[in-house]
């Protein structure tokens, strides 16, 4: 896997193919489009719904530690198995699932790079069947909070200019000129960025295959917009999927050693009474500051 | 249970109004199936069926429009 940081948290679809019945290996798909399981999926893989079964459905948080070894456990997912997650719309919902699991700990969790879209246009096997889980028992690490921003956090980081804020939106989200991808609901008060926060599209670390582009582009597309590791890391977009992408490509691929994905995001700092909003097009990095 | 593979896979862009659209298709089985996202940021539009890849695009650009025909721009000035 090139020359990346932690190249063991991923994996290639050949590498899925061959290892997709070793139990000691989990293959789980997480996607956007949450019927896209059903259609045809990597034999054996499990799926899980972001929106039920990857969130607290009462409160808006991420699962609690009790949910999370609920889930775990009805996956048949051990602390020392190697959990390969991939998904649609290059592997968003996927990396969301890979944080989460970071946050409780899991060792051994990795994207299958270039997620659904490689294993179908590559023409690989597909099953339609859910596969028959054992189930284990899981318990979760104490929650690792370094990698996620809450909105204190934000907050004061941003008035003191004290970490590199990633705004991983489309440019005309960043830009205020839309309040939602084109098509989805909007789910803010106000559109606009963050106060100081770089623009750098979750999309642009991709290759059209989905992959994610070599170490050496990656570096110079963050280092371009003065995000070079120097300084802690907190990467958003409008509800935490898209900046799990981002930050999983900042702290695994280049290993920044201090990122935090801020999950509230745009919908939460959005919707704030009185929170500093800055609209506008993104400025070149050498032009601010 | 079903045992198969993505065959006659293809991608393309259109224009939808004033957006532009990926259209993702191929061949499951006896199906096409269609899966259209708006290129940037990529979010999942439509995901249709149709028994050759233009009744299935025909779906999805269908839906596609009808969200997002709601998509409103607004002035983006500082």
């Amino acid at each position: 896997m090139g020359n990346y940081a932690h190249p063991e948290t991923l994996v290639t679809t050949d590498w899925v193919a061959q290892h997709a019945s070793d139990a000691r290996v989990r293959i789980a798909e997480v996607d956007v489009d949450t019927k896209a399981y059903d259609e045809g999926h990597v034999p054996g893989a499990l799926g899980w719904a972001w929106n039920s079964q990857l969130c607290d459905t009462v409160r808006r948080d991420i699962l609690s530690p009790s949910q999370f070894e609920e889930l775990m456990a009805a996956s048949g997912i051990s602390p020392d198995t190697t959990v390969v997650i991939y998904g649609d719309n290059n592997n968003w919902f996927a990396a969301w699932a890979l944080w989460q699991m970071k946050v409780y700990g899991h060792k051994d969790v990795r994207l299958m790079n270039g997620g659904r879209k490689k294993w179908l246009s590559e023409g690989r096997e597909l099953s339609t069947a859910a596969p028959k889980i054992a189930r284990t028992t899981y318990k979760a690490s104490a929650p690792d909070l370094s990698i996620r921003a809450f909105l204190s956090q934000v907050q004061s980081a941003q008035a003191k200019s004290a970490a590199a804020l990633v705004d991983v939106r489309s440019p005309q989200e960043f830009s205020g000129e839309i309040l939602a991808p084109p098509g989805l609901p909007e789910t803010c008060q106000r559109g606009g960025h963050i106060p100081g926060a770089r623009s750098i599209p979750w999309g642009k670390a991709c290759n059209d295959d989905g992959t994610f582009k070599s170490y050496d582009e990656l570096k110079a597309l963050y280092a371009g917009e003065g995000v070079d590791g120097t300084k802690p890391v907190i990467a958003y977009c409008r509800i935490g999927e898209r900046s799990s992408h981002s930050w999983y490509v900042l702290k695994y691929l280049l290993g920044y050693g201090n990122v935090a994905n801020y999950d509230g995001s745009w919908t939460e700092w959005g919707n704030l009474v009185g929170a500093p909003v800055e609209r506008g097009a993104a400025a070149s990095a050498g032009g601010r500051g | 249970m079903k045992e198969m593979k993505a065959e006659e896979y293809q991608e393309r862009k259109v224009d939808v109004g004033e957006w532009h659209v990926n259209l993702t298709s191929y061949r499951l089985d006896k199906e096409f199936h269609c899966k259209a996202d708006n290129v940037s940021p990529g979010a999942a539009l439509a995901r249709t069926t149709g028994a050759t890849r233009e009744e299935a695009e025909a779906n999805a650009i269908a839906r596609a429009e009808e969200l997002l025909s709601r998509a409103k721009r607004r002035a983006a000035e500082a």
